[in-house]
């Protein structure tokens, strides 16, 4: 017997820790965001108390670090808790097409734009905008470095057959390369031309061991550089390279269970002084330039955007 | 006859306990030896210290004049046929167990079919050829593993309480059928038993391992009826064991002094010899007082029968003469007798029954 | 409930459909995982066998050693593995990273443990003395090792399925030292994970399914071979 009563205080006190873990993890306010490799999953949401919203964005978004300064900035400032799920670009609008987000924070244009017109989000506004860059190996085989423009860099890399690594995700990364392969009336296909299926990230790392080019955005390529042994930028500062974020707040007519009025509170504190002083200084400290360029209350246009 | 196996000085120990310990033991070709003990006596440690599969500390096994340690392992393993406690079957048929010596031994097919098929009719069992070792009956399985040992046709056939594990009528059956092999083969045979009645029925020689040591070797006459020492004598079934002293000698006749009697044996000793009175019950003829015939016997004593025990057919007496006599008879002639707890009685055994173990 | 019909039907279509990207994939994941549970065999059955029979000194820290390694996180070892292929990592130079032998090394880490640990028990709850027998009927210690993996069909093919049953599945350490690079490297799980990013649900149920079904068909051979004698 007394074999068995130190069992069952053992077991006691195991389901007790286990208990009091659980409610720790309630308790505190991290956003526990998914791990950007794996791209995370809806079935990780849960519906939660008001005092949750489910913030739907990309791993590009995730990797750059800035949710990670802005998310609890707005925490502690609302008192709303934040659930954000970094996915791909094409995942986090169709959660918002699902209902199973509240609040999307992406940069995909084209895509947003046929969102908006399905009538899945109620608001769209414009928060900030970073570039992408072509990055490749610092031996340039393809002779990027002697083009000016990005679908110029594109061609010289398709003529060369230089290995170049696409994201094939579907995220807003992905958009942007295509759209450019487009406008250079090139179709890419061959050995060469390899899709990872990836984050930013993973993909910047896989261009490193390949040495091959790859399309980026500037925030994730800074943030990982230490670890690119043999990659550079060889091409940047091209109109077409523009990367657009904007917040769109998803459809209460469509869905019955969002968090209307945390959505609402995150899109506005996003685009506020507060918020917008915040994305402007992001970076500045770590890399010596600004990741992202705060633009709320711009339009399109004004940006050089259809 | 030549000694097939021969073991000298042989000691194991294990964690610095000395486990077995064997001076000498000899096993002749086409004899029968049962190494008898109680449980945990060491046992099963000198059966696998013969069959090479544990080492010895110290000492030396020979067979055939040759140290086992020189010769090559495997074939020497494979001269000998060792049959463990429980048949330890292989999943698959009888067939193929059976056939599992021979097929490590890459005997031809042929052969390999003919001496299964042999070996399962001399065990009776050529019905069950083909059937799964899950669904065999304890007795079926044992036989299963005789016959898978016998195929071999071994050197020596070692086994390790081979009947230990059945029920009595299945025991006895495959004890006679055992018996009639062992006869027909003249395979020498060493097997291990706790149980005397299988030492008596199918051995030719005995040898009693007491507590890790060989305490007696030689045939059962020698050991049943002379036991070397006390511990022996009471494992062998010598139940009444009382120290005693010479005190007349004359041609082979020995008078012992026990418990203030005098009684008559028959022995080679010296005057003021200390010896331990022996003398097995069988030998003991009891009737109620003075109701006694005249009998041949030189030795009478009375007493008080203190406990009667049945023993199956027969009675267990102990009588109360000055020092506990145990007497066996049967519970017909008991019964015959009126005899009882509380009853006086006399008993009388031969000058010959007794046995004197010098102390 | 409709996205998981859909799934099926979507998977049943797929494999029919001759989608080539499919077949590649599906026959990708197959050889990995499977080439990764054959040397995990070849590795685990002996070392096993070794650990589970022998008598030497350090045994208990060696079984300790490896039923730790049952639980090694996949996602950690696809990490280590990682490390030691890329360019910067001392085995850079063999150039593995991202590539199916690179995913075979991880799953094999992954997997061989599993066996081993396995195979130990699988042999140990065999009957002490059936070792002792056997060789006292005249086995050699090949033929007495053989009798007894053949005794111990049933835990050591169940060893093999939970081994492959963790690597098919796996999907952590595969996206890591793979890359999930298309027409290279892309196996069924890495694959699920980019069709559920980019939102593609439906399709990612189909290749859950197919996965599922590719699992089944070798589990069902393996217990097929398992109990084909077993008597009820």
């Amino acid at each position: 017997m007394k074999r068995y009563s130190t069992l069952w205080y053992v077991i006691s006190l195991l389901l007790v820790a286990a208990i009091g873990l659980a409610a720790c993890s309630q308790a505190t306010t991290q956003n526990t965001p998914a791990p950007a490799a794996t791209g995370g999953s809806p079935t990780a949401i849960v519906r939660t108390s008001a005092k949750d919203l489910i913030l739907s964005t990309t791993t590009s978004t995730q990797d750059s670090g800035l949710l990670d300064v802005l998310i609890p900035a707005f925490q502690q400032a609302s008192g709303y808790t934040v659930k954000t799920a970094s996915v791909g670009s094409g995942q986090a609008l169709k959660m918002g097409q699902d209902c199973n987000a509240d609040v999307l924070l992406v940069h995909s244009p084209t895509d947003e734009k046929t969102f908006m017109d399905a009538g899945y989000g109620s608001d769209r506004r414009l928060v900030m905008h970073n570039d992408f860059i072509v990055v490749g190996p610092n031996t340039d085989p393809a002779n990027v470095q002697a083009t000016h423009s990005a679908v110029d860099a594109f061609t010289a890399i398709a003529n060369a057959k230089a290995t170049f690594i696409s994201r094939g995700d579907k995220s807003g990364t992905n958009s942007k390369e295509l759209a450019l392969w487009k406008k250079a009336n090139i179709t890419p296909q061959g050995d060469w031309y390899q899709e990872s299926g990836q984050g930013m990230g993973p993909t910047l790392k896989i261009a490193n061991e390949k040495n091959a080019y790859t399309l980026t955005d500037r925030a994730t390529y800074l943030a990982t550089r230490d670890n690119l042994d043999s990659l550079v930028i060889v091409l940047e500062g091209d109109n077409n390279l523009l990367n657009v974020y904007h917040v769109i707040l998803v459809n209460p007519a469509k869905c019955t269970k969002l968090n209307v009025d945390g959505a609402k509170a995150f899109a506005d504190y996003v685009v506020s002084a507060e918020g917008q002083a915040l994305i402007g200084k992001f970076g500045v400290d770590k890399y010596g330039q600004a990741l992202f360029t705060p633009d709320a209350g711009k339009t399109d246009a004004d940006l050089g955007l259809k | 006859m030549s000694a097939l196996l021969e073991v000298k000085n042989l000691a194991i120990r294990r964690e610095k306990r000395l486990v077995l310990e064997v001076d000498y033991l000899s096993v002749e070709e086409g004899q029968v030896l049962a190494v008898i003990g109680p449980n945990g006596a060491g046992k099963s440690t000198l059966l696998l210290a013969l069959s090479r599969l544990l080492k010895s500390d110290s000492g030396q096994v020979t067979f055939r004049g040759e140290p086992i340690e020189a010769m090559d392992e495997l074939e020497y393993r494979r001269r000998i046929g060792l049959v463990l406690q429980e048949p330890l079957l292989l999943n698959g048929s009888v067939f193929e167990n059976v056939a599992m010596g021979l097929r490590f031994r890459r005997a031809a097919r042929s052969e390999v079919n003919q001496r299964v098929e042999e070996w399962l009719a001399r065990l009776n069992i050529s019905h069950l050829r083909d059937r799964s070792v899950r669904r065999l009956s304890g007795g079926e399985a044992q036989r299963v593993s005789l016959a898978r040992a016998f195929a071999l046709q071994p050197e020596v056939l070692m086994l390790d309480e081979p009947f230990s594990a059945l029920d009595a009528p299945t025991r006895s059956r495959l004890l006679e059928d055992f018996q009639a092999l062992l006869a027909a083969t003249s395979i020498t045979t060493l097997f291990i038993t706790h149980d005397l009645d299988e030492a008596l029925y199918l051995a030719d020689q005995v040898a009693v391992l007491l507590q890790g040591r060989l305490r007696q070797a030689g045939s059962i006459q020698q050991v049943f009826n002379a036991p070397a020492d006390a511990d022996v004598a009471a494992f062998v079934g010598v139940e009444t064991v009382i120290a005693g002293r010479v005190v007349t000698y004359s041609e082979g006749r020995v008078i012992v002094q026990v418990n203030g009697l005098r009684l008559e044996a028959v022995g080679e000793l010296a005057v003021g010899r200390e010896v331990m009175f022996c003398l097995r019950p069988e030998d003991v003829t009891l009737w109620l007082e003075d109701n006694s015939p005249s009998s041949s016997a030189r030795n009478r004593l009375s007493g008080r029968i203190v406990r009667m025990t049945p023993q199956g057919p027969l009675a267990r007496v102990v009588l109360d003469c000055g020092f506990p006599l145990v007497a066996l008879i049967t519970r017909a002639s008991a019964q015959e007798m009126g005899l009882g707890e509380g009853q006086l009685a006399t008993a009388a055994f031969k000058a010959s029954a007794v046995h004197l173990i010098p102390r | 409930m409709g996205l998981i019909w859909e799934g099926i039907r979507n998977a049943v279509l797929l494999m029919f459909s001759g989608y080539s990207e499919v077949w590649e994939i599906t026959l990708l994941s197959l050889q990995v995982s499977l080439l990764a549970t054959g040397i995990s065999l070849i590795i685990g059955l002996p070392l096993g066998t070794w650990l589970a029979l022998g008598q030497f000194k350090g045994r208990h820290f060696f079984l300790s050693v490896i039923n730790t390694g049952m639980a090694l996180p996949p996602v950690v070892v696809g990490l280590w593995v990682s490390i030691l292929l890329w360019r910067s990592g001392p085995l850079g130079d063999l150039h593995l990273i991202y590539t199916p032998a690179a995913m075979v090394i991880a799953q094999t880490i992954i997997a061989a443990p599993m066996v081993t640990g396995l195979t130990v028990i699988a042999l140990q709850q065999l009957n002490p003395r059936l070792r002792l027998q056997l060789l006292g009927l005249g086995a050699s210690h090949t033929q007495m090792i053989l009798a007894l993996w053949k005794q111990a069909r049933l835990p050591l093919l169940a060893a093999l399925m939970a081994g492959f049953g963790a690597v098919i599945s796996e999907v952590g350490a595969s996206m890591m030292v793979g890359g999930n690079i298309l027409h290279q490297t892309r196996v069924l799980t890495t694959a699920i994970v980019l069709e559920t990013g980019k939102g593609e649900f439906a399709m990612a149920m189909a290749l859950g399914f197919i996965l599922l079904f590719l699992a089944y068909l070798v589990n069902a051979t393996l217990t097929w071979i398992q109990q084909r004698d077993v008597q009820r």
